[in-house]
């Protein structure tokens, strides 16, 4: 089900604390709602977003859906498996799929769901 | 608000699993496995797309052609009983207000196909144009009586002759067979048509809504092992942005004319007047500012309606994305866009050209379309 190893956001993406990092993706419900992913837009290395910024993009045949950062930091790597596969994230939305590895400037904000709480709502539509 | 209407067969997209969206007015099925999977069932097999939003209007009596001949641009008097041809409905400015199918029943029976989001409008174009010729003409919109289904894919012929009758695998493109008239006097009856949006080989079937469920799951069943799927809105659009075939009210519109579309064809010049000749004679002789052009997507990136494409070495030469999408037969992005092509002439297919994606300028290359034509069996 819902990972419980992670915190969650409203924009029903994903984020795995681990020293002094964030691994970043989306949620099962996300890509269910996007459809067939073709194309994962994320930056290069190096690059350094303040919390609240687009960082990207993942685009299914149908739509396009923005990526933002809920935390701050620089970019340390990318997942490259996206580049010939894309569909990781439709097939493995919490493991293969992951989007984007940050290294952390300043503190997670307090304002991220856990598990239990963003199951509740989906729950609640 | 206006509300928001469902096809007669929206229960059965229910239990297939669609997940629906908005479309003309109208709640349609967008997908229902996946819109790749879809995709690939139309070229590779066989889909079946429920498309009964589609307008259908009657035009019948003995001043039905000429009044038809005064408002599109090709020539209905060509058209044999039995045969369809696609044409459209312009402006005085030669500019689309839709883009339609005609079908000649008979030579003073006609059949229109227009698009849901313009039907209100065609209607009243056509109830104007009827009223002016006085008796001898009469329009019947019948599409809220009317279902349609298309079946596309190589493995179509199959399944749609042994359901409607072994005289469907005879029909040439674009030609079609009458069924049933005397079943339904007020409507239709039944209209098996060799015609697609999608660039496959395939069928579009007319029928009343009453018969409409039973179709449906006559195919369905006789598809089975011949692995027919439902396949939504969302693969059709790839289809038949793959073919090159343009969306009225997305790719053409009242910007547009059939001779900055790539679709001169359509014009007949020695039919006599139509509305928007002058202009469309214009473009002809002195060329035009605006096409409609294909192109690919070199780098990585997918450009989108509303993106802009700049022709490369071409100031000025470049244009909106009108569509754009990731196309799956061909493993990359493609697109078509409204190109302003100032007086340096039109772009050659392979110009080089960059489109803007989310601040970035990706590489791009013009080319001829269609992007996708299905082998020659």
């Amino acid at each position: 089900m819902i990972p419980d190893d992670r915190l969650y956001t409203e924009q029903h993406e994903w984020l795995r604390l681990e020293d002094g990092e964030a691994v970043l993706g989306i949620t099962d419900f996300a890509q269910r709602e996007l459809g067939d992913v073709v194309f994962v837009d994320m930056p290069p290395p190096g690059q350094a977003f303040a919390a609240g910024l687009e960082i990207g993009a993942i685009e299914s045949v149908k739509a396009v859906a923005e990526i933002y950062t809920p935390v701050g930091g620089t970019v340390e790597a990318t997942n490259s498996q996206l580049e010939d596969a894309p569909e990781l994230v439709n097939e493995d939305p919490y493991g293969e799929g992951w989007l984007v590895r940050l290294r952390l400037e300043g503190e997670a904000p307090g304002d991220l769901m856990t598990a239990a709480e963003y199951e509740a709502l989906l729950a609640a539509g | 608000m206006k509300r928001v209407e469902r096809t007669v067969l929206y229960r059965r997209h229910v239990e297939s699993g669609a997940r629906f969206g908005p479309f003309a007015g109208y709640e349609m099925p967008i997908q229902y496995e996946g819109v790749l999977a879809e995709h690939r069932a139309v070229r590779e097999r066989v889909g079946m797309f429920d498309v009964s939003h589609m307008g259908e209007v009657r035009v019948q009596g003995p001043r039905a052609v000429s009044l038809l001949q005064g408002l599109t641009p090709n020539d209905v008097a060509a058209l044999k009983p039995g045969r369809a041809q696609y044409s459209a409905l312009l402006t005085e400015r030669g500019t689309f207000i839709d883009d339609l199918l005609v079908y000649c029943l008979d030579p003073e029976d006609y059949l229109l196909v227009v698009n849901a989001a313009s039907r209100a409008r065609d209607l009243e174009l056509l109830g104007a144009a009827a009223a002016s010729v006085g008796p001898g003409v009469r329009i019947d919109d019948q599409s809220d009586a009317t279902a349609l289904v298309a079946v596309q894919g190589p493995r179509a012929v199959e399944i749609v002759s042994e359901v409607v009758g072994p005289e469907a695998a005879e029909l040439r493109y674009y030609s079609f067979i009458h069924q049933d008239e005397a079943l339904h006097q007020d409507g239709l009856g039944r209209i098996v048509s060799r015609t697609g949006y999608t660039g496959e080989d395939g069928f579009e079937i007319y029928t009343s809504v009453e018969r409409a469920d039973d179709l449906w799951m006559e195919l369905l069943e006789q598809g089975r092992d011949s692995g027919l799927a439902p396949a939504g809105l969302g693969a059709r659009d790839t289809l038949r942005l793959e073919a090159g075939m343009m969306l009225c009210g997305q790719d053409i519109d009242g910007e547009t004319t059939p001779i900055e579309a790539g679709l001169s064809w359509m014009v007949k010049w020695k039919k006599g007047d139509f509305v928007g000749r002058d202009a469309l004679a214009r473009q002809r002789r002195d060329g035009c500012r605006h096409r409609l052009l294909g192109f690919e997507v070199l780098g990585r990136g997918i450009a989108r309606h509303g993106h802009l494409l700049a022709v490369s070495g071409r100031p000025g030469c470049g244009g909106p994305v009108t569509s754009g999408a990731f196309a799956p037969t061909l493993g990359r992005a493609i697109g078509i866009a409204r190109v302003d092509c100032g007086a340096g002439g039109v772009p050659e297919p392979g110009s080089a050209a960059s489109v803007e994606v989310r601040g970035r300028e990706i590489p791009c290359r013009i080319v001829e379309l269609p992007f996708y034509r299905r082998p020659k069996v």
